[in-house]
């Protein structure tokens, strides 16, 4: 386990502190990193309802069955990774009482539980133009009759892996990006916004 | 590019799949006693077909799962989509 203490983003060497009070107020595109996610990567058989049920008491609610499909949002939920594999979030710092919980909870069962808490990094674009943005490097289809608040993908986004999930119909996403890409993504996404008007938030 | 549909997430671009080559080739029981030429066979050879080919493929950037695809190498159309272990149903070849 890291120490909170060292905890640095890998955003620091751009010193987006300084620009967060910048006027902004015709921006159509907001950028901010999530910094209090935590992430728990949870493999676990949907067939097995014991074991399902057991980890809902726990979460407070149900792991999305569906493909690509999430339950909850931000700093408490379940965004689908595969027919047996979800990414659980969590507010940061209770990552492993949550881990432990699950752990007791899938007792006996056939689980595998990980905090992948520092893998990724989670940046939070809003904004009426958020959507055209996206379309600059990514080949989903994310009007909504096709993409949705709640719905999530694992795809590309100017070649980086990205773990893509719609938060709100405004819309806003929220984009996981390895830690090692995070300054990439997070320079292509200011370029790409520069025509909207970007206002750069403040980390929550 | 290939547009490939994902058993579980749907049609997505090739640039997100791996290709694991040709399908349903069982490694054999009992490799020791292959002799060098029947190993190579099972190493090496592959029917190549032009037409219809059974091949693997893993969603490697979405959701991580392995199936199995029927392609025409010619014209690139994919006939089918199925999960590993099922065994290869219709198409023609080998
Ligand atoms: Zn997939």
């Amino acid at each position: 386990m890291s120490d909170p203490s060292l905890h640095q983003s890998p955003l620091a060497t751009l010193h987006l502190g300084g620009r967060e009070s910048e006027a902004a107020p015709d921006a159509l595109v907001q950028l901010a990193e999530r910094r209090a996610v935590g992430k728990l990567n949870l493999r676990a058989d949907p067939a097995n309802t014991a074991l399902m049920q057991a980890l809902e008491t726990v979460l407070g609610y149900a792991l999305p069955l569906a493909p690509n499909r999430t339950n909850g949002a931000g700093e408490r939920g379940a965004l689908w990774l595969g027919p047996d594999e979800w990414l659980v979030t969590v507010l940061s710092g209770q990552e492993n009482a949550l881990l432990e919980a699950l752990s007791q909870a899938a007792a006996g069962h056939h689980a595998a539980l990980s905090n992948v808490s520092d893998a990724r990094i989670v940046l939070s674009l809003s904004g009426p133009r958020a959507r055209e943005v996206l379309e600059k490097g990514c080949s989903l289809d994310l009007h909504p009759r096709a993409f949705q608040t709640g719905h999530c993908a694992q795809t590309r986004l100017a070649r980086a892996a990205i773990l893509l999930h719609q938060t709100d119909d405004a819309p806003a996403y929220d984009i996981h990006v390895a830690w090692s890409f995070a300054v990439y993504l997070w320079v292509w996404l200011e370029d790409a916004a520069a025509e909207y008007g970007l206002a750069v938030g403040d980390g929550e | 590019m290939l547009q490939i549909p994902c058993p579980h997430c749907g049609p997505r671009d090739e640039v997100e799949f791996s290709c694991g080559g040709e399908a349903h080739i069982a490694r054999p029981k009992e490799s020791d006693a292959l002799s060098d030429a029947e190993w190579a066979d099972y190493l090496f050879m592959r029917a190549n077909p032009k037409g219809v080919l059974a091949e693997r493929w893993c969603h490697t950037l979405g959701c991580r799962r392995w199936f199995n695809v029927e392609r025409d190498t010619v014209s690139h159309e994919i006939l089918r989509v199925y999960p590993m272990g099922e065994p290869r149903g219709g198409g023609s070849g080998a």
